[in-house]
């Protein structure tokens, strides 16, 4: 009787092990199944001439191309606001900083890593509400806006995989810059920080990836259905995820639930390249340091 | 000497190395330190012209961005802070944020439905993706013959790892032409329903849970695998009599992590859950969490004491996600 705990537990595993590929499998699949065969140039340009579309001579009505352009605009943007505090904070605190420095700005970046988006969002909205009533009365929610939140929310991607990335230098590396009387800053700008770009570059590669999926920050600052393409810092823009959800829950017709469907396999098929991407890039920079090492 | 602002580094026994640089300049530079650390690294060191100056440069970027950082946050922590404090402390108009009606045409704005709801989904998501990310996870580490790793594990550790990346709204837009349909005909109703988005939550949280367990798990298991596998025991009872018991703070910690994801999602209750903005009474019914009242607050009213349950919201959530990672950080340093 006392082996009944462990067979039920047994059962339990490879039945979840049926199970959960099983419901994704199902999922996924048939968002392939429904999204696959609209994939194509009307999927993106709808009845606008591909050519004229790119180049911005012809406005695009019924397709995804004005979405895509501001999705990227937005990453764009996150990523430059972002980079550089992420990374910046990630090499303080693995080469630089003291004990206590490290746990208070670690803690206040794990808070922060696991705050959920729509706080992120939320507080945009609030600066926009401060701004209207101090200094801008016309200040409105737009693409600046929106980069600055999701910038805020990738941070702690970017900073832990910067701080990984530098821990995983091998110390060899370390005691050869000592010996070669290198000074700290000096080691870490011209050797440590080439040798761990590869790491850091698959955290910003996976920063791309969370910028591009989420949803709730745009929500609230400054995403709207038809905006064409994004105007510009202060425009109001659209964006790939957001059209998924607008589509979900206020299609039309027939062909327009079917653009949804097509939209959420492109979303998907980006998402995983960028992830793919980043783990070849962790992979590489994995094997260079152990086989060296 | 920007350099000597910082702390003593993970080598204590390389200390400072004043006179090291000394004689380095005198050897025309440390220009050839850098080619010989290059040429041994494998990484380009060409365009290095290192000078005194460029540590104190360095330091000042670093200090830079740290403080950026910080101060985003700070900023956002003050806001919400802010914004909510006097809802918090004054109340607001009609009975204030924390009652149980919602209805904005009556000037009556509760969000205690709201919590209500986030805490059940929340709590029935993390459970069931809890148990199953566990299943999953043991399953993973425990290959039958030897220690082979079977192509269909192996696979299946890739989907794990597929499903992190996979955007909610993608899960959400599946969900409501696949999921909602099926419980609407199997077990009536509308098919957006308490049940569908926690069905939908776990799977989304299970990938976090796995990874988690299977970070904390497999050390414990190869550190007991050998004198396990002498007395004759499958790696799957070396997991449940030996390795589970003694490993509560991974365990945990899983569980408030999936917990903490599951109430601080927004588009999968907001695209599934129904959101009617009542207590829910059983699995079928509609309910409506934090997360999808603040997207839809924003979106349908303007201003006033509608945007006070707003701040208020906010401030529940920040508060929920605080206690979470400090929760986890008290049971990482016991584990």
């Amino acid at each position: 009787m006392r082996r009944l705990p462990f067979l039920l537990f047994r059962a339990l595993t490879a039945f979840s092990a049926l199970l959960v590929p099983a419901m994704v499998c199902l999922l996924l699949g048939y968002l392939l199944w429904r999204g696959l065969p609209v994939m194509g140039p009307e999927l993106l340009f709808g009845h606008a001439d591909p050519w004229k579309a790119v180049l911005g001579r012809a406005p695009v009505w019924d397709g995804l191309w004005p979405a895509c352009v501001g999705t990227f605009h937005l990453v764009l943007l996150t990523m430059l606001l972002a980079v550089f505090p992420g990374v910046g904070c990630g090499m303080y605190l693995a080469e630089a900083a003291t004990p206590r420095q490290k746990r208070v700005i670690g803690a206040a970046v794990d808070m922060l890593a696991g705050m959920p988006s729509i706080v992120m969002g939320l507080f945009g909205f609030m600066l926009i509400l401060f701004l209207r009533h101090t200094f801008f009365p016309h200040a409105n929610t737009g693409l600046l806006l929106a980069a600055c939140c999701l910038a805020l929310l990738v941070l702690p991607v970017l900073v832990a995989s910067t701080r990984e990335a530098m821990a995983a230098v091998p110390a060899s590396l370390r005691l050869a810059a000592a010996a070669c009387g290198l000074s700290r800053s000096q080691a870490m700008f011209h050797l440590f920080l080439p040798a761990a770009a590869r790491g850091i570059l698959g955290g910003v590669v996976l920063a791309v990836g969370r910028a591009a999926e989420d949803t709730a920050v745009i929500l609230f600052t400054g995403v709207v259905a038809n905006a064409g393409m994004p105007a510009g810092l202060l425009g109001k823009f659209e964006a790939l995820s957001f059209d998924i959800y607008y589509i979900s829950s206020q299609y039309q017709d027939q062909q327009e639930l079917l653009r949804g469907f097509g939209a959420a396999a492109l979303l998907l098929g980006i998402s995983c390249l960028l992830l793919l991407a980043a783990r070849v890039l962790e992979n590489g920079f994995r094997k260079k340091w152990q086989g060296r090492a | 000497m920007g350099d000597r602002a910082f702390p003593p580094g993970p080598f204590p026994d390389v200390p400072e190395f004043f006179p090291v640089r000394r004689s380095c300049r005198k050897l025309s530079g440390t220009g050839r330190a850098g080619a010989f650390c290059g040429r041994m690294t494998g990484v380009n060191m060409r365009r290095c012209r290192l000078s005194d100056g460029e540590g104190r440069g360095g330091g000042l970027l670093l200090r830079l961005s740290v403080f950026l950082a910080m101060g985003g946050m700070a900023l956002l922590f003050l806001m919400i802070a802010a914004f909510a404090l006097p809802v918090f402390l004054h109340g607001g108009e009609g009975g204030g944020p924390f009652s149980w009606t919602w209805s904005p045409g009556q000037g009556r704005f509760g969000i205690l439905p709201m919590m209500a709801g986030s805490l059940a989904l929340g709590v029935t998501a993390a459970v069931p993706g809890w148990i199953m990310g566990l299943c999953l996870c043991c399953w993973l580490l425990s290959p039958e013959k030897g220690s082979r790793i079977g192509l269909f594990r192996r696979l299946t550790g890739g989907l794990v790892r597929v499903m992190t990346a996979v955007p909610t709204v993608v899960y959400g837009f599946a969900a409501v032409f696949l999921l909602a349909p099926a419980i609407r005909k199997g077990f009536g109703g509308s098919g957006f329903s308490w049940l569908t988005a926690s069905l939908m939550l776990s799977l989304l949280i299970l990938p976090t849970v796995v990874l988690v367990l299977q970070a904390g798990l497999a050390p414990r298991l190869q550190a007991v695998e050998m004198p396990g596998r002498a007395m004759g025991m499958s790696r799957l009872e070396l997991l449940w009599h030996v390795v589970l018991p003694t490993s509560r703070g991974t365990l945990l910690s899983a569980a408030v992590l999936g917990f903490g994801r599951a109430v601080g999602d927004t588009m999968l209750p907001l695209m599934l859950a129904g959101n009617a903005p009542v207590a829910p009474d059983s699995v079928l019914s509609s309910l409506r969490t934090l997360t999808a009242h603040m997207a839809l607050v924003t979106s349908n009213e303007v201003g006033g004491a509608a945007y006070d349950s707003l701040f208020m919201a906010g401030l529940v959530l920040l508060l929920v996600n605080a206690a979470v990672s400090l929760c986890l950080r008290r049971t990482g340093g016991g584990a």
